[in-house]
């Protein structure tokens, strides 16, 4: 009888502490205020994004609970919980930019609706739901008064890629102004390219020696810039190669490069005047394996000893296997690629290297057409425009002014 | 004449419109770049068929005529059958024996996701992991000693550029290695600094020039003012 009795006491006694604290928690819980729907910006349709204010009830263990249904009386089932502390706008600068209010604003993507909190699969969102928000310390619920609702659609404009529109523009103006300058004026300065200024040495020295010139396109495809530019200096190459009635050997990585390449060497042996000394067979295909590929090049290079060998395009690991294989049996070489990680590799084994952007010089270099000269004048003023840029950019950020380096943020 | 403006117009079109594409983030913007992915990875299969052709001519040719090496073409044609067995013979057997004696092959449409055959436990998947793999880890430690002797050439401080060189080397191989902080606590910092700054700095330069040459070039193809990846073109000689 004593021992209920304390139990009762004891049990009244939390109690009484209990609800003081149950009552604070419901008192600090807050509806979120300025709850909207809309068709997320930028994306391709496929998502809605909903927002609301941070609410004053924000702590550890608060959620809101967003709750979406196909029309306005429902079903409502429940599609995500967002913690107070975490998802905000400021977290999704591609759609609501840089403003510092996005910090005080919370935001949800939903992309899929839900059948049941459970479901792996939601189904995507294509027309008008609606959805409601609550929030939730774990003990209780406080709904959000009102339901809203929003269509997803396709944007026609990514507006996160305003200022790359922008520069890109400013960029391509510049090029298309000098090219169209070059037109009333062909007698352009471009400064000399040693690496490009050997070529011609490098074909007569095979010449000489009565050795091939081994050329090689690099590892990517026919859709990669750096091999579209390898193949139209290779072009160049082979018109001087038939000029001195010498031979070019170009193993392919891609079958389609091989195809392209077959064709751009034959054409160069046309204009030369010698289309009877055009080999298909000299321009063949080994492998799409990255080392049997380099493999195969270094048997090349060993059993036919070239006297140059040119190395144009992006290459890999295997740059260095390929080019110190060339330097043990005293070649000529000359590389050219714009892969940042192989360009040392190519600088301690090659005589001469095209170091990236005079990759892409080297074909309108070689050709001294006036209308491509113009565009490597345009590229080098608008080279002149970043390092304006980076000087500003320096000065702003050393003042502490982040305004001007968000202008060339990309998301 | 034809032969060359038709690829021209084709460049202009697609071109500009995948500069356009980029902005436009809707569904049709999308559905045009997945289908030209689709087309690319497509026709880079057919033209394996170009390659495997180009592959055979090239070695068939060099055993018929003795050229030197010849009796690697000869090895290269043994690996190259054996690979097509290991891989379809499998598939051949389990089709046959699926087919019912007595009855018509219904089922070959089942013979084609088997003819791939590299599956783990596959002739073919044996092939790789003891021949294939083994053959490309040897390429690939080669370069371990390709290192060696390229750096020995360029470390040769004959003048100002390749001393820098030396002297940055050094640095940076001390600073990785327990050594360097052993012989002064600097080292490793000095290397960071160096990986950091003066590193960073020249990769910069050089990626902002690619991205510049990048769009010029571009600008060239899609105006058709660069056409000598079609062949040829109006370059004086």
């Amino acid at each position: 009888m004593h021992k209920a009795r304390t139990l009762i006491i004891l049990l009244s006694a939390l109690l009484l502490v209990a609800i003081p604290v149950v009552a604070q928690d419901k008192a600090q819980l807050t509806p979120p205020e300025g709850f909207t729907a809309f068709d997320t910006p930028n994306d391709i349709g496929n998502s809605i994004s909903l927002v609301w204010r941070a609410s004053a009830s924000n702590q550890e263990g608060v959620n809101y609970i967003v709750y979406a249904a196909p029309s306005e009386t429902g079903p409502w089932i429940e599609q995500t919980r967002v913690l107070s502390t975490l998802g905000y706008k400021s977290d999704a600068p591609q759609y609501f930019g840089l403003a510092k209010e996005n910090e005080s604003w919370h935001f949800c993507e939903i992309t899929g609706i839900k059948k049941d909190i459970n479901d792996e699969n939601p189904l995507p969102v294509t027309a008008t739901t609606y959805f409601k928000l609550s929030v939730s310390n774990g003990i209780d619920i406080i709904e959000f008064p009102g339901i809203v609702s929003a269509a997803p659609a396709g944007n026609w404009f990514d507006t996160s890629k305003l200022n790359v529109l922008i520069f890109v523009s400013i960029f391509s103006i510049l090029i298309l102004y000098f090219i169209s300058l070059a037109r009333k004026n062909p007698n352009l300065f471009i400064r000399h390219i040693p690496g490009l200024d050997a070529i011609e040495e490098t074909i007569g020295r095979a010449t000489e020696m009565g050795r091939p010139i081994l050329y090689l396109n690099g590892l990517l495809d026919m859709s990669s810039l750096s091999t579209i530019a390898s193949t139209s200096i290779l072009g160049k190459v082979a018109r001087k190669v038939a000029n001195y009635d010498s031979q070019i050997m170009v193993p392919c990585y891609d079958p389609i490069v091989m195809s392209v390449c077959q064709e751009v060497v034959k054409e160069s042996y046309a204009e030369a005047g010698r289309p009877d000394a055009f080999k298909e067979d000299n321009i063949f295909f080994i492998t799409n394996d990255q080392f049997a590929y380099a493999a195969a090049v270094d048997g090349i290079i060993m059993r036919h000893k070239p006297a140059a060998n040119l190395f144009m395009g992006y290459y890999y690991a295997e740059s260095l296997l390929i080019a110190e294989t060339g330097v043990a049996t005293g070649a000529m070489q000359i590389a050219g690629t714009d892969a940042i990680t192989q360009l040392p590799f190519f600088i301690t084994t090659c005589d001469y290297t095209l170091m990236g952007e005079e990759l892409y010089a080297a074909s309108a270099y070689l050709s001294r057409e006036p209308l491509q000269l113009g565009s490597l004048k345009g590229q080098d003023y608008s080279k002149g425009f970043i390092i304006l840029v980076l000087i500003i950019g320096t000065i702003a950020s050393t003042a502490g002014s982040a305004f001007f380096i968000n202008l060339f943020r990309t998301f | 004449m034809i032969k060359r403006q038709i690829p021209l117009i084709i460049a202009f079109i697609l071109g500009f419109w995948f500069i356009i594409q980029f902005f436009i983030p809707n569904q049709f913007s999308q559905d045009t770049l997945i289908g030209v992915n689709k087309w690319t990875v497509m026709i880079s299969g057919i033209s394996m068929l170009l390659g495997i052709y180009s592959l055979i001519h090239f070695h068939y040719t060099s055993i018929k005529r003795g050229a030197p090496g010849w009796g690697f073409s000869v090895v290269l044609f043994a690996a190259f059958f054996l690979a097509i067995t290991a891989g379809f013979l499998p598939s051949i057997v389990l089709w046959f024996k699926d087919v019912p004696k007595d009855g018509p092959p219904v089922k070959w449409l089942g013979f084609l996701p088997l003819i791939t055959g590299l599956n783990e436990g596959s002739p073919l998947f044996w092939i790789f992991l003891n021949a294939m793999s083994p053959f490309m880890a040897t390429m690939f430690s080669l370069i371990g000693f390709f290192i060696a002797s390229a750096a020995f050439r360029a470390f040769r401080a004959r003048s100002i550029e390749a001393t820098l060189l030396l002297i940055s080397a050094l640095i940076i191989m001390l600073g990785q290695i327990p050594l360097g902080q052993m012989l002064w606590q600097g080292i490793p910092d000095t290397m960071v600094w160096i990986f950091n700054v003066p590193t960073t700095a020249a990769k910069r330069a050089i990626l902002f020039g690619i991205a510049m040459g990048t769009i010029a070039f571009s600008l060239r193809i899609i105006f058709g003012i660069e056409r000598g990846y079609l062949g040829g073109g109006k370059d004086k000689k």
